[in-house]
């Protein structure tokens, strides 16, 4: 062993190994290291939704007239209320999350196992939240019609509620003048066997005209956000002229594809965006579920630090830190 | 592994006696700021759909004035205030519940010094870029045509 190198004559000194001069373990200083660098891909996906808002900034969806809505609560008007719950899940579980890691620092095995496992809860009924979130807004609510340019038009009519006059929104059910003699769905067992389409829409843009002309109190509304910061609404000639001329698709809910909401974008974002960290939650319920039959198992105790907790606390909480900007640049601004 | 806390908050304005109390403490002042986004978000008071200053007019030094101001001036107070209050949880998040606040100084700074510069370089490159292409969009003289 003589010949070997053992010792570099530099010990002590401030290259001579074994120095920590940030306190910190390798483990979690390589957390911090993979959470900056998934800190700058969200960063990239909301500049890029930032970067598409700004260019249809004139004709981009309101949120608030976008998710409105709360289970158990059919046919009410509640924006926020549900993603305000959603948020506070996430922020509470981020609690028991570093209580778990509190714990951990006393050696304190029961209590670990306890803040583990409702972390985990919180986490399930927060990707559960998402899931039905993307449900309620993949099924939408009242439809409307994509024009050829892209555009949506939308459906409503004034009415006066408590002294003002205000645009409700009428689904595209209500009106249509429905037409039978329809043509059906094209299906390879039933047509080209190398042609295949998407299902068809409810209803055709004719019945959609038909429905319109024949009730005088509905109109159409643009995307178009006037200066008010309200959507424009289009007179009833103008209204049946739009969608005469320019009526292609009718759209009920939103998909990858279309949107009845507004610009297509918004949905692609909003399923990208939100999907990507819900993603990330799940995984992180997983990550969560692997440490928690860990801590029961006594393998930190056996290996006498819980600093495992502490590592995956760390994701768990930027998963919270992520959805508060989500949070914002969807819902609030 | 050292496990001191500092257990001060708001620059030593509140101190808590244990790192558990700081959690709890550090999750109600969260749940205030998420309260009050929520409702000024469900509210949108009239005072505050508007942004606080019009911009400068003028030559190179109201085009200055116009950047450095930019959050007040093209920004309406309540998205300002949405944004401002986001940064807020977030800092506490990073501080107390991740623990930035026990790191040693050098770590902080490697972490969050690197994402901010990073993060805000690519919002304004995209933002920057986003209003221009809307400038492009709906200029007088625009070759593009979209409302059909």
């Amino acid at each position: 062993m003589g010949s070997t190198v053992e010792s570099t004559g530099t010990e002590g000194k401030a290259w001579g190994g074994a120095n920590k001069p940030l306190k910190a373990s390798y483990g979690k200083m390589m957390m911090w290291f993979f959470i900056v660098s998934d800190a700058l891909t969200f960063s990239g996906f909301l500049a890029a939704y930032g970067f598409s808002r700004f260019k249809f900034i004139k004709e981009w969806p309101i949120a608030d007239e976008v998710f409105t809505h709360v289970p158990f609560l059919h046919g009410q008007e509640l924006p926020m209320i549900y993603v305000a719950f959603m948020t506070f899940i996430l922020i509470m579980s981020s609690v028991t999350m570093v209580l778990a890691v509190d714990a951990g620092h006393h050696m304190n095995k029961a209590k670990v196992t306890i803040y583990m496992f409702l972390t985990i809860i919180g986490g399930a009924i927060f990707v559960g939240s998402q899931a039905w979130e993307w449900a309620t807004f993949i099924q939408g609510d009242y439809g409307a019609v994509q024009t050829k340019g892209g555009n949506i038009l939308q459906f409503g009519e004034y009415v006066t509620e408590d002294g003002k006059e205000k645009f409700k929104r009428i689904s595209i059910d209500d009106f249509a003048a429905v037409q039978v003699g329809e043509r059906a769905e094209h299906e390879r067992k039933n047509g080209l066997w190398f042609v295949t389409e998407g299902s068809l829409p409810p209803y055709t843009v004719n019945e959609i005209y038909n429905g319109l002309a024949a009730n005088d109190n509905i109109q159409v509304r643009t995307q178009i956000i006037d200066d008010n910061g309200e959507k424009t609404v289009l007179s009833r000639a103008e209204s049946l002229k739009q969608i005469k001329e320019n009526g292609k698709l009718v759209v009920k809910g939103a998909n990858l594809h279309v949107n009845e909401y507004g610009t297509s974008l918004f949905a692609d974002f909003f399923f990208f965006i939100t999907g990507f960290h819900g993603f990330h939650v799940f995984s992180g319920v997983v990550i969560n579920i692997i440490i928690f039959f860990n801590v029961i198992l006594g393998t930190y105790e056996r290996r006498g630090s819980y600093e495992m907790v502490e590592k995956v606390g760390l994701y768990w909480h930027f998963v919270d830190l992520v959805w508060v900007f989500v949070f914002t640049f969807f819902y609030l601004v | 592994m050292a496990h001191e806390h500092k257990l001060e908050i708001f620059r030593g304005l509140v101190k808590f006696k244990s790192n558990t109390s700081k959690i709890w403490g550090v999750l109600v002042f969260l749940t205030i700021v998420t309260l009050v986004e929520v409702v000024l978000g469900i509210y949108k008071p009239d005072a505050l759909m508007t942004p606080l200053m019009s911009p400068f007019e003028g030559g190179f030094i109201a085009t200055l004035g116009n950047i450095l101001f930019s959050p007040i001036i093209y920004m309406k107070s309540l998205n300002l205030i949405f944004i401002v209050l986001t940064i807020v949880k977030a800092y506490y998040i990073t501080w107390d519940f991740m623990h930035m606040r026990d790191e040693t100084g050098s770590m902080r700074k490697m972490v969050v010094w690197t994402a901010v510069f990073l993060i805000c370089y690519l919002i304004f490159i995209l933002l920057q870029e986003g209003g221009y292409v809307f400038e492009v969009y709906n200029s007088d003289d625009a070759l593009i045509k979209r409302d059909f």
